[in-house]
């Protein structure tokens, strides 16, 4: 391996490494909106009055978010075709959306657990007295309540996701990573293309947590003067803690 | 015969409380509630803090379940369903029609808070009872000029103070015409100088509205002066019970008087 740098490997390797991009972003946009998705199911099945059921996707959870997405990755894309019967073949790309976006559903569930326990027990009692029907309570009166706080931190976990989608390199996803890894291999040379890895992370992942750090200032500012109206200091403190309880601030 | 006694001969009742009991754990909040409750009849229901008062009107709005015991509201059982010939615990549908005509005012107004009053207004006729939009906009508008907040229909509840919210919240109620108007404890949330306001507006639906309406309530003077009958709740039973004029002024119940006497001096 080379010791020094050199910018003609870092010109050529430039083109290389970004042909990866729309994989990469088109990757996390995938695995993002499967685990917002399947956040729901998470949410709405722990909501099942019968506990069995319950219990047993509570544990599923915990076992989904104690284990390592790379491992889980690898699981889906090496094991599950050796699995009998539901043992199927999947190309690395969905692979890298199921592996990664089961992962990051199990915190997205918790998220929506969070927002939905915020609003008030009143409103619930008030949608009753109105006579909704279940799924107008959701749609109507507790969603429209219980999401857009959740937004500031569903964008924290969109930019984490981001950065662990370097992973699916590990199974062949042909991504910024895949291509850095494949240039080095093919060339000797390491330093340059992973550099521009790190640069296109960087410039990428900081101006969103700008954005994401003003779209929760913004949402603040609105929530505060709509939605939590008749709470006492103490419990909208114990309230915005519960809802930011993330310790996976960007 | 007294004058309850005169309503109540001339009507079948809208609701019927049956032996209805409520514990919690040992905790037995209600031991056997009887009561009617006629179409168009004013009730107010007084009683110390712990009494039970408020769960009576919850488990009619369906809130909370009865232990045990039937309420029927215009002849079918709230809680209990029939299935098969057997009767069981009543489903969301079975809920969702019977409670059609019941409706309920909040302590803690409980607006949306994501909507415009006059949206908070139109929600419910809209996709509930899935009325004409137009007609329920200008039902709305009516109802809310008639509670003095005509002037205010894009504002948020949070703009508003609480007598203006909890005045929303009843001709939120009022758009839905239901037969049955429950309130609970409506003015306890409030500034001391808000409460006339609403008041002024309970008074109001009770003088010209013919529904029915059970106020569960602290304001004994207001009690005494537009309901038909009060029901003394002590202890989990309904301790006494008759015109305003007998519970608040003539009875003899040693309980009741102490409880007056605390609230007459404050």
């Amino acid at each position: 391996m080379s010791n020094n740098w050199r910018w003609e490997t870092f010109f050529e390797a430039m083109p290389i490494v970004l042909k990866g991009l729309g994989i990469t972003i088109g990757l996390t946009f995938a695995c993002f909106g499967f685990a917002l998705i399947f956040g729901f199911v998470w949410t709405f099945i722990r909501r099942i009055p019968f506990s069995p059921i319950r219990w047993f996707v509570t544990w599923v959870m915990e076992f989904i978010r104690s284990t390592p997405p790379l491992v889980q990755l690898f699981f889906v894309y090496y094991a599950l075709p050796m699995v009998p019967v539901i043992g199927v073949t999947l190309d690395p790309f969905t692979c890298a959306v199921l592996g990664i976006g089961i992962h990051y559903s199990t915190y997205i569930g918790e998220i929506y657990r969070s927002g939905i326990d915020s609003v008030d027990k009143g409103q619930w009692e008030a949608s009753t007295a109105l006579n909704f029907s279940t799924l107008d309570k959701w749609k109507k009166i507790i969603l429209p309540q219980a999401l857009p706080p959740t937004i500031p931190m569903l964008g924290n976990y969109f930019i984490i996701m981001f950065k662990e989608v370097p992973l699916a390199s590990t199974i062949g996803v042909g991504g910024i990573m895949f291509m850095a890894n494949s240039y080095g291999a093919l060339n000797f040379a390491y330093l340059e293309p992973l550099t521009i890895v790190g640069i296109i992370f960087l410039l990428l992942s900081y101006p969103s947590s700008i954005l994401i750090n003003k779209l929760e200032v913004k949402l603040n500012t609105r929530f505060d003067k709509n939605a939590l109206i008749g709470k006492s200091p103490k419990k909208r403190f114990f309230l915005s803690k519960n809802l930011e309880g993330s310790d996976r601030i960007v | 015969m007294t004058e309850i006694e005169k309503i109540n001969k001339s009507t079948e009742p809208i609701v019927k409380y049956q032996n209805v009991t409520k514990s919690y754990g040992d905790f037995h909040v209600l031991k056997g509630i009887n009561l009617d409750i006629h179409p168009g009849e004013k009730i107010a229901v007084i009683g110390p803090s712990g009494s039970g008062k408020t769960t009576i009107i919850r488990m009619l709005m369906t809130l909370e379940e009865p232990t045990s015991g039937d309420i029927i509201v215009n002849g079918t059982n709230l809680w209990k369903m029939e299935k098969s010939g057997s009767m069981i615990r009543a489903n969301e549908k079975h809920l969702r029609e019977v409670r059609g005509d019941i409706g309920m005012v909040f302590q803690h107004f409980n607006l949306f808070p994501h909507m415009t009053i006059l949206e908070n207004c139109m929600s419910a006729p809209i996709h509930v009872k899935k009325e004409n939009k137009d007609e329920v906009r200008e039902r709305s508008v009516q109802m809310l000029g008639r509670v003095g907040l005509g002037d205010k229909l894009d504002f948020y509840p949070s703009q508003l103070s609480g007598g203006q919210k909890q005045r929303v919240a009843m001709a939120r109620a009022l758009v839905m015409r239901p037969k049955i108007m429950l309130f609970d404890e409506v003015t306890s949330a409030l500034d001391p100088e808000l409460v006339g306001e609403v008041l002024e507006v309970i008074r109001d639906i009770a003088q010209n509205d013919d529904m029915a309406m059970v106020l569960v309530t602290h304001e004994m003077d207001f009690a005494l002066d537009i309901a038909d009958k009060v029901l003394f709740l002590d202890q989990g039973v309904i301790a006494e019970q008759g015109t305003a004029s007998e519970v608040l002024e003539h009875s003899t119940n040693e309980r009741l008087q102490n409880f007056l006497r605390r609230f007459r001096k404050v």
